[in-house]
């Protein structure tokens, strides 16, 4: 494959920028890469190759023009539950699977702006709903690292592109985990900011107060730059935090001295069984061999996130997703009478995990059942956000891991309750609105398994920390570099 | 047995912003269909909301002018149902903390009795689109093969003003009505017509024996499109409800729509459950806090309201009901009313002018009183010249007229044109002699019986002073000499 | 708080989805079993705390009342699963 492809975001900005190599070379490689490896990957949805050659055309007339773009010719991949003007949006539902979006969401248009390559749209779990990918309806992505695995979920599709250098960057979206957990899963950085800090609107919504849209990529740099990109105030979403964004880019260091780890009394990683609990554990001795001060510190409630995290969400997606209704886009199922339409439409629109939480969500929002659930599950979403004030008062950061296992084989999880439980470690950050981020900390091979599969550590901030919290993931991966350990054995097919 | 009827009046309001509540596509009315719509109103996947300033300003001043309570927090909520005309199939309402609490609709019936019906809350909240229904024949609902929608409308601002049930008569809901309207339109928060659908009116109706505490089922009476149909329906629907209890039945909880044809009401109750809405507060929008600096310096701006104007016309001017309230609902026109009552300080005259002749001349010349050539000091003036017997009405009519066409001062066109009029009872006296011996027939004719005759002698002494002779003197001494 | 099992017809047809007798089986026993999850919550003191309202502390926000452009009516009409004219064109609404 050509080299360009493995570049990191960084790496080609700065070559694009400086005449190196021009936008539209970067592109093609990467489009040629797409043809070649995709078919295996499963990771887009859509393609983008003639908008992808049209912005990078425009990209190096703007250069010549001497526009500054700090993300000049980077190839995007983007999930696709955010709208881009003209691209078909399908949240991998069937209920929008013909449908094209006519506006571009903020986040996006921002990364376009800054000189990204749009490669395609990507796949994802169904709506967002999912830690695997296997609930999209329309396609099947897998792991780069093994084909018989999946690429964990929701953002799926973006994780394999990056994974498999089908792009340099790929935008996903988190709401409990959707983000971090593929990340870990195929080996990459997965970045999800404070809530509030990039803009939603275009990002179809799953659970509205706990949705955000991070970044995936080979490397913290390259998560940092496209923060600096995508973060900042939009007038066009009222929950996005009108407060300065302190660039994250200039500030990655190299030593965690001065810095208090806390490690989570709750999170023991000897449930993890012995062979992750080593590498967790090595994992907070080399944050310690850098520099940082580990802290034992204590999440009481961090048990209850599922549980509240499981009526949230469920609660705000119920309503989200009345607008599917087959009346102004999308899929429509035809009857004598309206109700009837809407019955059939999105009883054939939606999967059974759609369906699932759509149910689930409508009743703890009924009338009987919303004191007992609603409620009182953001009575313990405040309960949780204090905990993690409370141990913020003695650590700076929080590092526990990403995920309960390494990426399991398709099928593996067929009882949702246990596909829910891989959230486990990355809900209640989302509950408190934090930033948090996963990053490459070892390797397994799991059992039943013949490739090693990555692991991922999980580093949580305070609010509006992602300074800090992306300049101390800098530091431990580039003193561990496990990402480098190995390739994803995902071979161009020679034609 | 006889009866109370006991109403509560709800009505929705289109706010007179420029743009919708939560976009900013424009909020007009009419348009070709889908014209005035962007991905927010129009409920697309990844559309967000962010509420228009002014609505909530406007919410807050309509609070204030009918005195309510404006708490220090507030919030959005999501009304969750499906509905073709609604684009997210949830509306963005206010459930349990809305803008306003209280207060009261201060209103006066034809007779110039003033009452009150408290409100129980204003909430803010946005529009749908409209349907037509086609296939049915006559554009009803029942019956049609299928439907067209129109997003234009949906997301619009929309206050709903709840009133509490202190309603009893059909009169006093139109009269309440009223008082709402004009506030409403003075305040300039909305155009409230509701031939344009910017008023919107829902009446609940329940009657119970006199003297009964307890309240009587209640029906909600929909599809009233004018003050009339409100009067039609009310009074419609407490006859119906006295002929069930009479009749032995009971009155079924339910939504009745108003057909203006038949003058009758007809139930619309639906096949299905009743709605659970699912309220809970919108996550996409953030709370509300209104400070109480805010809340006075809008307080501060109000400016005087229909009902005290009518107070002020009936207590302090003592002007006739129908004459304070013509008045009223035109506030230019009041102005101008105002000044003139002012500086003659004989408001039933300023009164008969500026509704008499002075809108005549407005009407006939279409050119409103407030925008002529005529000050209001001037009609103080002329009002000043007919009470000191200066001048009779006769010429105080032309003179008017002659103000309205140039402007002018009328003692100033008086005195210019020697037009006063000649109360000297000699002088005047001279003239009654004059035309008497002019005319013996006529007087021969009166003192045979025939008395009509007397407006002729009157005009002809009138003309012989051309026009300047009082009258009520000519008449006095014409009756003593006719004798 | 009780894990009340949950009429999974009534929600559905709050939802307005259509569901078959098995899907009425299977989901009712998947969504008992993650009520019964849940019912953990009923452990929690939550009596002197007060729900979130949003997670990162955010008051007033709000646009002025300016005109921004809307979209063309053709972009709006192309992707309606039915039109006429001007118009989305639904199936009869069953009068409430």
């Amino acid at each position: 494959m050509n080299e360009l492809v493995r570049r990191g975001a960084g790496e080609i900005a700065r070559a694009v920028r400086s005449g190196e190599v021009r936008a539209r070379e970067v592109a093609d490689a990467v489009l040629e890469r797409v043809d070649a490896v995709d078919d295996r990957v499963g990771a887009y949805l859509t393609p983008l190759h003639e908008l992808a050659r049209a912005h990078a055309d425009r990209v190096d007339r703007r250069l010549r023009d001497g526009e500054a773009l700090p993300l000049a010719g980077v190839p995007l991949a983007i999930k696709d539950n955010m709208c881009v003007t003209g691209t078909r949006t399908t949240c991998a539902s069937k209920i929008l699977e013909d449908w094209v979006a006519p506006y571009t969401a903020t986040a996006v248009a921002r990364m376009l702006a800054a000189g990204c390559i749009p490669i395609g749209k990507t796949n994802l779990d169904e709506f967002a709903m999912g830690s695997s990918c296997e609930n999209s309806a329309l396609g099947v992505t897998r792991n780069p690292y093994d084909p018989s695995r999946v690429p964990g979920g929701s953002s799926g599709g973006s994780s394999a592109a990056v994974a498999a250098c089908e792009a340099a960057i790929g935008l996903g979206s988190d709401t409990g985990g959707s983000i971090r957990e593929p990340g870990a899963f195929c080996n990459l950085v997965g970045f999800k900011p404070t809530y509030g800090r990039i803009s939603r609107y275009g990002l179809i919504a799953f659970a509205s107060s706990l949705d955000q849209i991070g970044p995936l990529t080979r490397c913290v740099e390259d998560a940092a730059l496209a923060y600096d990109v995508m973060a900042g105030y939009d007038p066009m979403d009222a929950t996005s935090i009108d407060r300065p964004v302190e660039p994250a880019a200039p500030a990655l260091r190299e030593s965690l001295e001065g810095l208090r780890v806390g490690i989570v009394r709750e999170f023991d990683t000897q449930k993890l069984g012995s062979e992750l609990d080593g590498i967790y554990r090595q994992a907070y001795r080399d944050l310690q061999a850098l520099g940082a001060e580990l802290v034992d510190v204590a999440l009481p409630t961090a048990d209850y996130g599922l549980a509240t995290y499981y009526l949230i969400a469920p609660a705000e997606c119920s309503s989200n997703l009345a607008r599917f209704d087959g009346v102004r886009y999308g899929l429509r199922v035809d009857a004598d009478d309206v109700q009837a339409m809407y019955e059939r439409t999105r009883a054939a629109g939606f999967g059974p995990e759609v369906k699932r939480r759509i149910l689930i969500g409508t009743h703890a929002l009924s009338s009987g059942y919303y004191d007992a659930y609603y409620v009182r599950a953001q009575k313990a979403r405040t309960l949780i956000a204090g905990d993690f004030e409370r141990a913020f008062e003695r650590c700076d950061a929080i590092a526990c891991p990403a995920a309960s296992q390494a990426a399991f084989t398709f099928n593996a999880k067929s009882d949702p309750y246990s596909m829910y439980m891989m959230d486990y470690y990355t809900i209640p950050m989302s509950l408190a609105g934090l930033p948090a981020l996963s990053v490459p900390c070892g390797w397994t091979t799991p059992p039943g398994g013949t490739l090693p599969m990555p692991l991922g550590l999980q580093l949580c901030a305070p609010l509006f920390a992602e300074r800090l919290l992306l300049g101390a993931a800098h530091a431990y991966e580039r003193s561990t570099q496990h990402a480098r350990r190995h390739e994803p054995p995902v071979e161009a097919v020679s034609r | 047995m006889s009866y109370e009827a006991v109403i509560g009046i709800e009505c929705h309001v289109e706010l007179r912003t420029r743009t919708k509540m939560f976009c900013g596509c424009a909020n007009e009315f009419g348009g070709e269909p889908n014209t005035k719509v962007c991905p927010v109103c129009l409920g697309m996947p990844g559309a967000l909301p962010v509420p228009n300033a002014t609505a909530i300003e406007h919410t807050i001043r309509a609070g204030l002018a009918f005195g309510s309570q404006i708490p220090a927090f507030s919030k959005f909520d999501r009304k969750n149902y499906f509905y073709p005309d609604m684009p997210k199939d949830y509306q963005i309402s206010q459930y349990d903390m809305p803008l306003t609490v209280g207060g009261e609709v201060k209103y006066w019936l034809d007779d110039g009795t003033m009452k009150s019906c408290g409100l129980t809350r204003i909430h803010l909240e946005e529009d749908t689109g409209k349907s037509a229904h086609a296939g049915s024949g006559d554009g009803r609902i029942a019956g049609s093969a299928y439907s067209l929608v129109d997003f234009n409308r949906a997301g619009v601002p929309l206050m709903e003003c709840v009133s509490e049930p202190q309603i009893h008569t059909a009169a006093d809901a139109v009269a309440y009505l009223e008082a709402l309207r004009r506030t409403l339109l003075q305040l300039g928060v909305s155009d409230v017509k509701m031939e344009e659908g910017s008023l919107r009116c829902d009446a609940n109706v329940s009657i119970r024996p006199v003297g009964s505490a307890q309240l009587g089922t209640k029906t909600e009476i929909k599809n009233m499109n004018s003050f009339r149909s409100v009067h039609r329906a009310i009074e419609s629907e407490i006859e119906r409800q006295i002929a069930v209890l009479e009749s032995g039945g009971r009155v079924v909880q339910e939504t009745r729509g108003w057909d203006e044809v038949r003058g009758t009401t007809h139930s619309m109750r639906s096949k299905e459950e009743a709605h659970d809405y699912r309220y809970f507060p919108d996550p996409d929008l953030v709370p509300l806090e209104i400070s109480r600096e805010r809340v006075d310096a809008i307080a501060a701006r109000m400016p005087e309201l229909p009902w005290q104007r009518f107070e002020r016309y009936a207590a302090q001017y003592g002007l006739a009901p129908n004459a304070a309230t013509q008045l009223i609902d035109n506030l230019a026109l009041a102005e101008f009313f105002d000044r003139v009552a002012e500086a003659s300080r004989n408001p039933h005259q300023a009164a008969n002018f500026v509704l008499g002749d002075l809108s005549r001349l407005a009407n006939e010349s279409s050119r409103p009183v407030a925008e002529s050539a005529v000050e209001p000091e001037h009609v103080a003036e002329l009002i000043a010249l007919v009470e000191s017997k200066t001048i009779n009405s006769k010429i105080a009519k032309e003179l008017l007229g002659r103000m309205w066409e140039g402007g002018g001062s009328p003692k100033h066109i008086v005195e210019s044109e020697g037009l006063a009029q000649t109360s000297d009872p000699a002088a005047v006296e001279a003239f009654v002699d004059g035309v008497l011996s002019a005319n013996p027939k006529v007087v021969a004719d009166y003192k045979a019986g025939k008395t009509n005759v007397v407006g002729f002698l009157v005009g002809q002494v009138m003309k012989a002073s051309r026009g300047k002779a009082d009258p009520a003197l000519v008449n006095e001494l014409l009756a003593k000499k006719l004798r | 708080m009780s894990s009340d099992t949950i009429d999974v017809r009534y929600v559905a047809k709050l939802a307005r989805i259509a569901l078959t007798d098995e899907e009425v089986e299977r989901f009712g026993a998947q969504l008992a079993d993650l009520l019964a999850h849940v019912d953990a919550l009923a452990e929690l003191d939550t009596n002197a705390v007060a729900a979130t309202a949003q997670v990162v502390e955010s008051r007033n926000v709000f646009r002025s009342d300016d005109p921004a452009p809307c979209l063309d009516r053709e972009t709006v009409l192309s992707g309606a699963p039915q039109r006429q004219g001007g118009f989305f064109r639904v199936p009869r609404i069953i009068a409430e």
